[in-house]
């Protein structure tokens, strides 16, 4: 065991992995070097595995894509990393058209196994563009898996598991998680299932489904629920694409209350597709309408103290929309 | 139209160019006539490619290099290993196309036993690919090659200069090829760039930028030569433009007679490269035209072949519309 920080983990497990196979090589833009990342993650992997296995990129993210791609053909398992989520925009036909889409158009003949890696989220006066959420744009393509890890312990072993899956999986980082969350991880080589959600903590009255830093608002605002007599099953989606059905619908029959919540926007999120499958399949089971907790529908989250503060949705508003919930 | 001896090619190995120039001509002909009697739903051609093709494909090794192709390629895949019974099963949508067990429209080309790899139809999305393939080349410390290859309309997708530039900066064994054929669907070429080639962006990216006449049979194979040599040696990647021509619409579902006055479809079809070539292989004494028709007659007669033991092969079966979207656990 040794405490860590969220980002730490995430090094830690490529750091494993590429240990364990010199296949597995990563790149992006100022990821090597001894920079290492705008965030650090990478740095020291350059020194560590030579600057062929850990290298920076030209500023083209199609490229960052598309070479990802090609060395999958060839048997590597490459980890292209965009700096910022909001820069996958100009990957996604890549992301698409090609990685997500080889092993099918080729029945299998030829694999894209890839790992993506994107630092998302907001609430670093990042503005329109460092602080987007941008899993809605590639959720809902088959062949491309999409995944989050919401804790220290996760983060290492999913990333574990992205490296080592023949799937391309994009892998998403909560970037103020990054030096936020620090919990002891485990030396062992273990791995964090890519298609499973994770129940984080356990109560009767209402259920939570989020992740992310949401997610850390949840368990924070769970405790303080906890005081006035109510108990809140808090689910981490971990599995953005595809989603865990079974775990999502499973938690929210155990309660039949349920809060969705996501800092993306209101519509059109992945909560939007959550909401539609427990609507289908735990109806029945509902004692109250399901409920959405979300950013408003503006483009992004603005600059402006003011602004970010009124589009994020914190732990305050979590609280609130959980209390009224567990009352009605 | 230089000396066929130039080429430093045997006898034998002119003669088998031939042969892959003439069986692309003849199958294109026949997926046409397939589409036309709605037995196949589509097919876009590379007849006025051939020679060029042809050409290009035989200075690479095909049992080692690997080639990411767009839809024109029909010709140099089969250089590359494919047969004509292969872009049958790919056409007709059978289970056994190796290009994609009947997931794709006609005309793109994968296939894993010959290293050539699928390739979607946002155009030129495998410039990037083909990138990570050189590179790994170089991590491998193999000397293989990679070639790939796009259209002179699709060359202006961003994604192309990306991969350029960075096979630039990597100095990666990969050859890239423009075959300009003066054609984006009904576009001609002073709406697609200001250049006076498009060979000139090769020194751009920091490497060798060419453009050869693609009907010219010669100066083709030796131009492509000379840098896949040199890619295999290290020297870095090369940018060929291969000027051919379209000889027909861009596709079953155009008609080029819209914007292509009758005059310049005559005018095609005088310069044919396949006519050309033709010539100078009874020229320059490697074939006479009684050879010639009696392999045109053998071709035909190996498509008729493709053609009837491809239909016969079963479609894919609608239960397996959710294979391999996934890794199996």
């Amino acid at each position: 065991m040794a405490m860590m920080t969220y980002l730490e983990a995430i090094r830690k497990g490529i750091e494993e992995e590429m240990a364990r196979d010199e296949k597995v090589v990563i790149f992006g833009e100022d990821v090597g070097g001894v920079k290492g990342g705008v965030f650090g993650v990478t740095k020291g992997l350059a020194e560590q595995f030579g600057d062929d296995r850990c290298f920076n990129t030209p500023l083209t993210e199609g490229q960052i894509g598309g070479l990802a791609v090609g060395l999958g053909l060839v048997g590597f398992r490459a980890i292209g990393e965009f700096q910022f989520a909001d820069y996958i925009l100009p990957a996604v036909n890549q992301l698409i058209s090609e990685a997500s889409r080889m092993r099918y158009r080729t029945k299998g003949d030829w694999i894209a196994p890839i790992v993506y890696r994107a630092p998302y989220g907001g609430g670093v006066r990042g503005g329109l563009y460092h602080s987007q959420t941008t899993d809605k744009v590639l959720f809902g393509q088959p062949g491309l898996r999409i995944v989050t890890p919401s804790s220290p312990h996760d983060a290492k072993g999913l990333i574990k598991a992205a490296i080592r899956s023949d799937d391309p999986v994009l892998f998403y980082e909560h970037k103020r998680l990054y030096r936020l969350l620090k919990e002891d991880v485990s030396d062992e080589d273990y791995v964090v299932p890519l298609d499973k959600a994770n129940v984080v903590r356990e109560g009767d009255d209402i259920t939570v489904i989020g992740y992310g830093m949401v997610l850390n608002h949840a368990l924070k605002a769970a405790e303080t629920l906890s005081k006035e007599g109510f108990e809140a099953e808090v689910v981490d989606v971990r599995s953005l694409y595809p989603l865990d059905k079974e775990t999502l619908v499973k938690a929210a029959k155990k309660t039949g209350k349920v809060l969705l919540v996501t800092e993306d926007n209101l519509e059109g999120s992945i909560m939007s597709e959550i909401s539609a499958i427990i609507a289908e399949e735990a109806l029945f089971d509902l004692d109250a309408p399901i409920k959405r907790l979300a950013g408003p529908d503006s483009p992004s989250m603005p600059y402006s103290i003011a602004l970010e503060r009124e589009f994020l949705v914190d732990e305050e508003k979590v609280t609130n929309a959980m209390r009224e919930l567990a009352e009605f | 139209m230089r000396k066929l001896e130039e080429s430093g090619l045997t006898k034998d190995e002119i003669i088998k160019a031939y042969r892959h120039i003439l069986l692309g001509r003849r199958l294109d002909e026949r997926l046409w006539q397939l589409t036309r009697i709605g037995k196949t739903s589509f097919n876009i051609s590379g007849q006025g490619h051939e020679v060029g093709q042809v050409a290009m494909a035989m200075a690479f090794q095909p049992e080692k290099d690997y080639f990411l192709p767009y839809y024109r390629d029909m010709t140099a895949c089969m250089v590359w290993g494919m047969t004509a019974k292969d872009i049958m099963l790919g056409s007709l949508g059978k289970e056994d196309d190796p290009s994609s067990h009947g997931r794709q429209m006609p005309n793109h080309y994968g296939s894993k036993e010959h290293n050539i790899v699928s390739h979607s139809s946002t155009v030129s999305t495998q410039f990037p690919l083909a990138t990570g393939v050189a590179y790994g080349a170089q991590l491998k410390n193999e000397d293989y090659v990679t070639l790939t290859a796009t259209g002179e309309g699709s060359a202006n997708q961003g994604e192309v200069q990306e991969a350029m530039n960075f096979a630039g900066v990597k100095k990666l064994p990969l050859i890239f090829v423009i075959e300009n054929n003066g054609y984006a669907i009904s576009v001609g070429t002073d709406e697609q760039y200001a250049n006076e080639t498009m060979a000139e962006r090769g020194p751009a990216y920091g490497f060798p930028g060419k453009r050869v006449n693609g009907n010219d049979f010669v100066e083709t194979y030796l131009a492509f030569k000379e840098v896949v040599d040199n890619a295999r040696k290290g020297g870095g990647p090369a940018l060929i433009e291969l000027m051919v021509s379209r000889l027909t619409s861009h596709s079953a579902d155009d008609d080029h007679s819209v914007y292509r006055t009758k005059e310049d479809i005559e005018n095609l079809k005088k310069n044919d490269g396949l006519l050309f070539f033709e010539k100078q292989l009874i020229d320059e004494g490697y074939l006479t035209r009684d050879e010639m028709t009696d392999i045109d007659a053998e071709l035909k007669k190996a498509i008729n072949q493709a053609t009837d033991e491809a239909e016969e092969m079963p479609e894919p079966t609608a239960d397996t519309i959710l294979d391999q979207i996934y890794a199996e656990k």
